[in-house]
């Protein structure tokens, strides 16, 4: 319910209209709801953290080097993402594009990393139905994934509304929350990299 | 898969259903389009975003559900009145007992709940609707779709077996094979996110849409019950999301989160199971209490006791609802240490539900109370939910619970607390606020019918199953030999369980006497005693809009602050100014389709169909974004004359 609203020119371009703050502190609360989401995921992983069965343990499969490069291109696109907000803030339209889209270029590059992670465990004999541990890693790292994908996605489409109607209090709050989304999976994502990656190498060795 | 795997076949009671459905549903599209409703559905129904059409309509299915789950219990009950009854088989009766559980809580008591706080909070706070009334639309049609897809498992497919708890290994795909199982973790799934969905919109709207002077400490009780009811489901429900989802991986995917194989854990199913389950039983029941207090508040004319108390305790039980799950399966195999601290924070939550019925009976204390019928309903909640509350008590202790688990002492609490507190508050809550709704009141007279008939049926059935379960009674059993003496008190339970029945059909009488009879309100208070904001509309149905203008909030009970200073809740027409409205949308609606066409498609392992009908959830998704959904004006003039203002 947007109103005319007077603001002072501190007011950042997202949180000026009624529709946008409502929509930006609503998509906090969604976050919420999505720690709750991968918590009990993180939960399941650990329960069955040991159940390898006859399957192979993640010892065996895990590398770190493919690991650590998604790790690296993950965290860097949160770096770039801030800076397109930043932008935005400037009102640089361009600036925005830019950042963003090298955001989104490493956030492609993280995807086809993880996707080549998965097809080799398969190759290997580390599928979703090999064993109860193989089941929780794919769901957890695979949800994570499915969320970058879905980012990216989303991103794109709201990039395209911007680049129609320009930077308005409508579109920057849209970029804005999708911005939040983004950071949202880096921190996810060092989660994972604690919990699932470092833990299944050190604490299944032996 | 040939028509009769399909179809369910062979059982004459099935066939029924058939017949019925069919004939229910050309009966709807010839009214439809004999009487040229079809536009008028379309415009006024299914493309709404107001708040309390959406609630109505919540309402609307969840009696309907009511009416499922109610047949589903009295075909149980008529088989367990008589030992060794051949009127159901095993398989049907775990069907009916698994559709009953998952139908009164997913699709009758939320809903329910869910619609009257539709209803009502926007109101109750001053507001003209909700943060998002579009996502508003989309939860309502989410949880219809899902509630579909569960129910046309009993003619299609065949229903879910393995109980509302649906716990593993029966529920995998050994125990449980065919499509049963899928549809209740696909409708659940789908139901899940307008629940989801509901929960971040209500916290948002009763956070930022108050009326200008509504401090959190001055908002009305049942407010306050929402918005811990959403914190609940925020936090709850995505758990839910998640085991429903790694249930389905397991059933159609070949994973191993809780099968026997693969080194899965079937207990996790059980953890992660009532750790959403027991916050659910908060999120039915927390705007129950909330709904008594207006209730008592109003009818007794005294400002609800202790209303501080009152908050804190329900802020308290949402935090240890997340904190007693385990006392739902204390047999299961724990070890005395984690049963012990189970059962301790399970006594503690009752602590707060204690001071809550003192707050109550001091409320009445030395107030003038009129025994209207939602007054009767609140009344009859405090005797029987102490019921249940004491012998949830017994329960709480783990080493008496060995002795009254999986007996009928256990089915007989848990009804306890869901009926009295649950159910009486959707009948009250429904009364209470059927003028706001519909503009004319619920006749008293049958009301009166319909709360003594249901409460004598009420005990009538449950006070012999608390007696069978101490006998020894199993529950989950679909007969019994003659020679366990049972099949007395089985009887007096099914009559008693038949009354209530009764009751219903009473109720539905009314529904139709009093829209015939009732006479119309003319003012917002309809019951003359209101005390917060619903009732400060100057109509008894509010316009779409609320309130021409903003109300300003200066104290507790808003509406009865106004009636001592002598204001009157007519606005200024100085005051009017154009008011900003958003669009309907047939968006919502088509989305949820594409949902249902998705989940039938996973249901039978169609995956064609599941890509298909996600497809077609992605198109809708980035229609709305591209929508710029500027909403409209509604003009000075328009309110002026909906207000009937003049210069």
């Amino acid at each position: 319910m947007a109103h005319a609203e007077v603001h002072d020119h501190n007011t950042p371009l997202e949180y000026q209209s009624e529709t946008g703050r409502l929509n930006i502190l609503g998509f906090w609360v969604f976050l919420g709801a999505e720690i709750a989401l991968f918590s009990t995921l993180f939960a399941t992983y650990l329960v069955l953290m040991y159940r390898t069965a006859d399957g192979p343990t993640p010892h065996e499969l895990f590398e770190l080097k493919g690991v650590l490069i998604e790790t690296f291109l993950l965290l860097t696109s949160s770096f770039t993402c801030g800076i397109a907000i930043h932008e935005m803030r400037r009102r640089n339209r361009k600036g925005l594009f830019i950042w963003m889209i090298i955001t989104l270029a490493l956030g492609a590059g993280f995807l086809g990393y993880e996707i080549y992670e998965f097809v080799t465990y398969v190759h290997e004999g580390a599928a979703l139905g090999t064993s109860a541990f193989w089941s929780g890693f794919f769901v957890i790292v695979g949800t994570h994934g499915l969320h970058v994908t879905m980012g990216i996605a989303w991103i794109t489409l709201i990039l395209i509304q911007v680049a129609r109607r320009g930077l308005t209090p409508q579109t920057s709050a849209k970029v804005f929350i999708s911005s939040l989304y983004w950071h949202f999976l880096d921190v996810v994502w060092i989660f994972i990299f604690t919990a699932v990656y470092l833990t299944g190498m050190v604490l299944h060795n032996g | 898969m040939k028509w009769d795997e399909f179809f369910v076949t062979g059982d004459p009671l099935i066939y029924g259903a058939d017949v019925s459905i069919g004939l229910t549903v050309i009966g709807i599209l010839f009214y439809l389009t004999y009487f040229k409703k079809w536009q008028w559905l379309w415009r006024e129904w299914l493309t709404t975003v107001d708040h309390k059409k959406l609630g109505i309509m919540y309402i609307a299915s969840a009696v309907l559900m009511l009416f499922r789950g109610g047949v589903d219990a009295l075909l149980m009950r008529v088989q367990l009145a008589t030992p060794d009854s051949k009127f159901l088989d095993a398989q049907h009766y775990n069907e009916i007992f698994t559709t009953h559980g998952t139908i009164m809580i997913i699709f009758m008591a939320m809903p329910f709940l869910i619609g009257l706080i539709n209803v009502v909070i926007p109101l109750q706070i001053g507001a003209r609707d909700v943060a998002f009334p579009y996502l508003n639309a989309v939860s309502f049609w989410t949880f219809f779709i899902g509630a579909m897809l569960f129910n046309i498992s009993f003619v299609i497919g065949g229903s879910p077996s393995a109980g509302w708890t649906s716990y593993m290994p029966l529920a995998g795909n050994e125990l449980s094979p065919g499509p049963g199982q899928n549809y209740y973790l696909l409708g659940l799934q789908i139901a899940g996110i307008g629940t989801l969905l509901t929960g971040i919109n209500f916290l948002v709207t009763i956070l930022k849409m108050r009326a200008p002077g509504m401090t959190l400490f001055k908002m009305p009780m049942f407010t306050w019950s929402a918005l811990i009811t959403m914190i609940i489901i925020v936090f709850a429900f995505p758990i839910l999301t998640v085991a429903l989802a790694l249930m389905t991986f397991d059933r159609l995917f070949g994973a191993h989160f809780f099968t026997l194989q693969g080194a899965g854990m079937d207990m996790l199913w059980a953890n992660l199971f009532w750790l959403w389950g027991h916050p659910e039983v908060y999120i039915v029941v927390l705007p129950a209490f909330g709904m008594f207090s207006e209730i008592i508040s109003t009818f007794s004319r005294k400002v609800l006791f202790g209303y501080k108390a009152m908050v804190w305790a329900m802020v308290i039980i949402a935090g240890y609802s997340f904190l007693v799950w385990v006392h739902h399966f204390f047999t299961m195999g724990q070890g005395e240490l984690v049963n012990s601290v189970f059962s301790i924070t399970t006594m503690i939550i009752g602590i707060p539900t204690g001071i809550k019925i003192f707050n109550w009976l001091f409320t009445m204390y030395k107030g003038k109370i009129s025994f209207t019928t939602p007054m009767l309903w609140s009344l009859g909640f405090i005797v029987n939910f102490v019921i249940g509350g004491v012998t949830g008590v017994m329960l709480a202790m783990a080493a008496a619970d060995y002795q009254y688990h999986n007996t009928y002492f256990l089915v007989a609490h848990f009804h306890y607390v869901l009926i009295a507190g649950t159910v009486f508050s959707c009948f009250a809550g429904l009364i209470f606020w059927y003028p706001k709704m519909f503009g004319y009141k619920l006749n008293e007279a049958i009301g009166k019918w319909v709360f003594w008939v249901f409460n004598i049926g009420f005990n009538v059935c449950f006070i012999p199953q608390f007696i069978l379960g101490l006998d020894g009674m199993p529950r989950r059993v679909y007969t019994y030999s003659a020679a366990s003496g049972w099949g007395g008190l089985n009887m007096l339970s099914t009559v008693g369980g038949f009354l209530m029945g009764i009751a219903f059909l009473i109720l539905a009488y009314n529904f139709y006497y009093s829209f015939r009879y009732s006479e119309r309100e003319n003012t917002g208070d309809s019951w003359g005693l209101g005390r917060t904001l619903e009732w400060a509309t100057t109509s008894a149905v509010p316009p779409h809009y609320n309130f021409a203008v903003t109300p300003t909030v200066t104290a507790m009970d808003p509406l009865i602050q106004m009636k001592r200073d002598k204001q009157d809740v007519k606005p200024k027409i100085e005051d009017i100014k154009k008011i900003h409205m958003p669009d309907n949308s047939g968006v919502p609606f088509f989305m949820a389709s594409f949902f249902f066409v998705a989940g039938f498609g996973l249901v039978f392992e169609w995956y064609w169909m599941g890509i298909v009908g996600l497809i077609g959830v992605f198109i809708t998704l980035i229609i709305r974004s591209f929508d710029k959904n500027e909403g409209y004006y509604v003009s000075e003039e328009e309110i002026k004359e909906t207000e009937r203002l003049t210069v």
